[in-house]
Formats: structure tokens, sequence, C-alpha cells
């Protein structure tokens, strides 16, 4: 779309003290409205996982034995201590909920940085040095690929013990092929053009070549994977947690509420209702900002 | 040991039977064959000349402005800089070189980093190779070196995609002229441009030779160009030279069979300037397996039994360097 303007108006147009590059990529997020909505979303979320011990009206792990199963309140035979009803051994849903923020959006992002920042690395390196490095990294992670990625998480976390460091370790080390792969196929298609070349010439090294100029170039796929991968990071730690691996009971991680809400699906919604609400609202959160942050960080769609 | 030192009489930039070979897979199964690109290539180059190189694609011509900005090492052969040796050089040493010898590229739109800002791209080379100066001379440096080239001072901030195709090409030439080297390898500078724009990009390259006092190594394939700018001619066939001169005397009067069918070929508009020559047919043999004897003897008039034989030497003749063993007779 930027190619519609024409340059020699762009030439000629005035320009006044140029804005600092933050405020630039600032403005033109904000004009995507959709990730404006998600940058909120996951604002509020932030706050609420911060202050959670504050903010929440109940311990998330206290049970109250007189109030098993209660509905939300809007709906009849409700107790009105307990807006989004409690579960089957009597805690407080939306306490758990506001809790339970904390600790999944900590395992999308912990699992989303270590994987990516070790999955560019590698792939940057195979990338740019090509040879029998690249063959070393890529079939590795191609025999990676090769095995399903609960079976691969699960095959880790069994080595390592259960528990959510361990699971977030595992499930970092099963997204990594896809940042490495991504990463060197967009590096292999810069390294040919000429302005790598003309940075060699002006002198510039390996580091700087790779992660100064080339990397940026890199970057759109990238941050898109990122935000994906945090959904599917809050996923697979549920799924973890489900079979006994993850997070360990009681802790109010969404996936593991899912999990042991699901015999009750038929009898009480509301139980496994709110977490899948509350990943499938975080989840969209991260993926409309990934979407407007890629377009703001790349200049040629501003104008 | 200093590039920058020049001597008296010695040539700014020498090349001395430059060689470059790629090993290419032809694959499972068959030997890997030789791709000889660049086969003994010698030339002088004198500060503030310009130099043109010109040929048909996959020639050579590329390949040697490889050679020339190091960007790879020549199989063999050596380049000489102010008469000082360019083999394996230490950091310092391949400092001073890239601050006499920088290059300009074909593409405009390849050749500038989109990400960065017209400042960020002008300054690299600053950052990278004079280490004493502090940010703010570094800028100072950058808008002078833009005005130099008659770009605006507020396009600093600008990225690459809001310029058309002459102002890019003006900041690449003002990235290759911010270290104020001595030459300057020119590919195919002005290809990519339009025909309106090329001449003002050509114009500026001359006024900046003057000003700056730099040589350039000029590789294209437009006749019309070459003429306008450079001081000599070399025309390559095939990985070798074939005819070496004075602008003027070449295209006055072409001696080798190959730069006469290569100036026939270019378009001219007035009848009485065609220069009557049979237009070249076939194609360029392939350089993996390149004809026996004279390389062009298959596509030449002029072709003997000698000339499938015996591989011509480049060799004086009224004043210039021609590879024909039958020049005398044709001219």
């Amino acid at each position: 779309m930027s190619e519609n303007t024409t340059p020699s108006a762009a030439a000629v147009e005035p320009v006044g003290a140029p804005p600092s590059p933050l405020r630039e990529t600032w403005d033109y997020f904000r004009k995507n409205r959709g990730a404006y909505v998600g940058l909120i979303v996951i604002a509020i979320i932030l706050f609420l996982a911060l202050t959670a011990q504050w903010v929440a009206p109940y311990d998330p792990i206290a049970q109250d034995r007189a109030a098993f199963l209660k509905p939300p309140i809007w709906m009849e035979g409700a107790d009105p201590r307990y807006i989004l009803g409690t579960d089957a051994v009597g805690r407080d849903i939306l306490s758990r909920l506001i809790h339970g923020a904390q600790l999944s959006v900590s395992i999308g992002v912990f699992v989303v940085i270590l994987s990516m920042v070790s999955g560019i690395v590698l792939g940057m390196v195979a990338g740019y040095f090509r040879g029998w490095v690249e063959v070393a990294v890529m079939r590795l992670m191609d025999i990676m690929l090769a095995l399903p990625s609960l079976v691969m998480a699960l095959a880790i976390v069994a080595i390592l013990g259960p528990g959510l460091e361990n699971a977030m370790l595992a499930i970092a080390i099963v997204q990594l092929p896809h940042y490495v792969r991504l990463t060197r196929a967009s590096v292999v298609s810069e390294l040919n053009k000429e302005y790598v070349i003309a940075s060699q010439i002006a002198g510039a090294g390996h580091t700087r070549q790779m992660f100064v100029n080339i990397l940026p170039n890199c970057m759109a796929p990238l941050i898109v994977q990122g935000t994906l991968g945090i959904s599917s990071a809050i996923l697979d730690a549920a799924a973890l947690g489900f079979l006994g691996l993850g997070a360990q009971p009681p802790l109010p991680e969404w996936g593991t509420m899912l999990s042991e809400a699901r015999e009750f699906v038929g009898s009480a919604w509301w139980v496994i209702t709110f977490p899948g609400l509350c990943i499938l609202v975080t989840v969209l959160a991260f993926n409309l900002m990934g979407d407007g942050l890629r377009d703001a960080l790349d200049p040629k769609m501003k104008r | 040991m200093s590039f920058l030192d020049t001597k008296p009489g010695v040539p700014l930039l020498e090349s001395d039977d430059l060689v470059r070979h790629y090993e290419v897979n032809r694959g499972f199964g068959k030997p890997s064959a030789m791709v000889k690109a660049l086969d003994g290539v010698s030339f002088t180059l004198e500060s503030q000349k310009t130099l043109a190189v010109v040929g048909e694609s996959g020639c050579g011509k590329s390949t040697l402005g490889r050679q020339l900005t190091l960007i790879e090492k020549p199989t063999s052969g050596a380049l000489k800089l102010n008469g000082n040796a360019v083999g394996n050089l230490s950091d310092k040493e391949a400092k001073q070189f890239r601050r006499t010898v920088q290059m300009i590229f074909q593409n405009p739109y390849g050749s500038l980093n989109p990400r960065k800002k017209v400042g960020q791209i002008l300054a690299e080379p600053v950052l990278l190779n004079m280490d004493n100066l502090g940010r703010k001379e570094r800028e100072e440096r950058v808008h002078a070196t833009m005005a130099k080239v008659g770009l605006r001072p507020e396009f600093y901030q600008r990225y690459p995609h809001m310029f058309s195709g002459g102002q890019r090409q003006r900041i690449a030439i003002a990235r290759a002229l911010i270290l104020e080297p001595k030459v300057i390898v020119a590919d195919e500078p002005v290809s990519a441009l339009d025909v309106s724009v090329q001449a003002q990009v050509l114009n500026l390259m001359m006024d900046l030779q003057e000003e700056m006092n730099v040589a350039y190594v000029f590789i294209s394939h437009d006749l019309s160009v070459v003429r306008h700018i450079a001081d000599d001619v070399m025309v390559m066939y095939l990985g070798r030279v074939a005819e070496k001169g004075p602008t003027d005397e070449i295209f006055a009067k072409p001696l080798h069979p190959y730069t006469r069918a290569l100036l026939a070929s270019a378009p001219k508009i007035d009848p009485t300037q065609r220069v009557k020559a049979e237009p070249l047919t076939g194609e360029l043999p392939s350089p993996i397996n390149p004809p026996s004897g004279c390389a062009f003897h298959k596509r030449c008039p002029f072709a003997t039994e000698e000339c499938a034989k015996v591989r011509p030497e480049l060799r004086n003749f009224e004043g210039r360097e021609v590879a024909c063993h039958r020049v005398e007779e044709i001219a």
C-alpha cells in the first residue's frame, strides 16, 4: 500500500522535528483498532495477574464446604457471595481465574521468550553460515518435528520430572523448531540481498551482520509466530497439567481447571466455560496485538 | 605499509592476471565442474580516471567487481593498491582497504537496508571505519555527504522505501563516498533507472569524480553510457579481456571482432553512424566448457584454423591491447 504514495510527493512534503522511533511505532500501532483493543485486554489481564492477591475476593484454594458447584449469580440457586459460582470442591471460580491469569500469562510469555531467543540464534547461525552447521541444526530440528509435540513434551517432562517449570521448559523445546526454521528461511532469502553485501564492504562483522542488519528484516513472521506461540504454550501447559505432569493441583492454572472440570460439562457448564473463555480471550488478544505490532514495526506499512 | 600513500608512477589500482573459478555441482554422481568466471584479467587504473568494463551478460564483469572489493577472494592472481599487494589482510589493513575502495550496486531497491533510516545507512561505514569520530561528528559527516549528492537534510530520518530509484541511487552513492575512497567500483549503477534519471546520476558521478578525486571502475553493458563517462574501456569476453584501450579510439575504430559486433549491436538513430559488421550469432558459450583456442572463434566471422587451436594473448596494436590473431589483417 505504501507503493501508492508517489515518491515526489513524499519528498516535497515538509517535515517538522522527526518523532522518536518509539513514538512513531506507537502512533502507527494505535491506528490499528483491533491491535489497540488487544493491547487493552492484555493490559487488563496483566493488571489482574499482578494484583491478584488484592483483587480476588477469596483465596483461590480455599474450599467452602457449604457451596459445591454453585452457579453464577444471575442463575437460580446461586450463592450471592460467588459471582461466577464455585467448582466441585467449593472454590470460588472468579478468584481462581484471577490467580490463574498469573500462571497462564507467565507460562505463555516465558515459553515464547525462551524458545524464540534460542530459535533465533540457532536459525540465524544456520542460515548465515550455511554448510555443515546448517545441516546439523536443521536435521536435528526435522527430527524434533517428526515427533508428535505432546509425546515429545511428555518424554522431556518424564526425564526432568513433573512440575510447572519443567513443563514450561519442555514446551519451549517442543516449540523451538518452528522458530529455527522460520528464522533460517528468512535469513537465507535476506542474505542474497545487496544491502548485506554493501554492509560487508562497509566492514560489518558477522555479529553485526546477523543481529543488526539482517535480523530486523526477519522479525515480522517471528513476531506473529511468537504471539501464536503464547496461546499454544498455554494450551500445551494445560494438556500436560491434565496428564498430571504440568501445574499440580491445587494450582489455579486455566488449563488445569479446564481439565479438572471435564466431568461437569453436562451438569455445571460454568465450571468449564469460564476458564475456556479466559484462554480464548487471552489468546485472541495476543494474536490481535501481534498483528498490529508486526504492521507497526514494518516501515513499508508506514507513510 | 599503508594503502593510503600514493606513490608517483605507481597506478592506483592494478590487477595482475586475476582468476576466479567457481566449483559447481552438476548433480549426484557427476564430477563437479569449474566455472571459469574470470580467467586471467589484468588492468591498471590511474587515480581520477574511469575504466569501463563492458561485455555480454555472463562475461565476468560482476565477478571482477566482486574480486576488486574483496567480497570474494580470487582463485589466483594479484590485486595491488598503490603498488601494495592485497593478499591476506589484517583487520587494520582491511579497514584501510575499505576506506580506499568502495562499491555502488546495480539495484538501488536491494542495496539499501529497508529497516534502516537513510541516516543510519550512511552512518554505518563511518561507525565501523572511523573509530575516532564521536556521534556528533558522525552525524555532521553524514549530513555533509548527503548535501554533496543532492539529498535534502530532512531525508536523514526517512526510510529507503520513501524514495524513487534515482534518489535511492544517490543514497547508495553517498554511502560509497562517505569514507572518501580513492576507487569506487560501480556495478551497472544506472541500468535499473529510467533513462531520464540515468543522465542525472551519471552527471552526479562525474561531478563527484572531479570534486573528490575518485577513480571509477564502471561495469556496464550499456555502450552509450560508457562512451559518456569512461576514459578507458575494457571489453571482456568469457572471463578474458578481448580489447582494452582509450574510449574514443575504441568507439572510433574497434579492432577486435567481438568489439565490432558489440558496437554494431548497439542501436543508433543516425544510419551513417552505424558500424558495418556482422551481427553476433549464437549464444555466449558456457564458461564451464569454453571453446578451445580463442573463446570467440565459434561466433567470429574471421576465424581461421589457428583461432580454434591457439589462444590469443593480449598484445599491443596501434596503442591499445587486443587479443586477436588476425588483428593486422582485419584492421
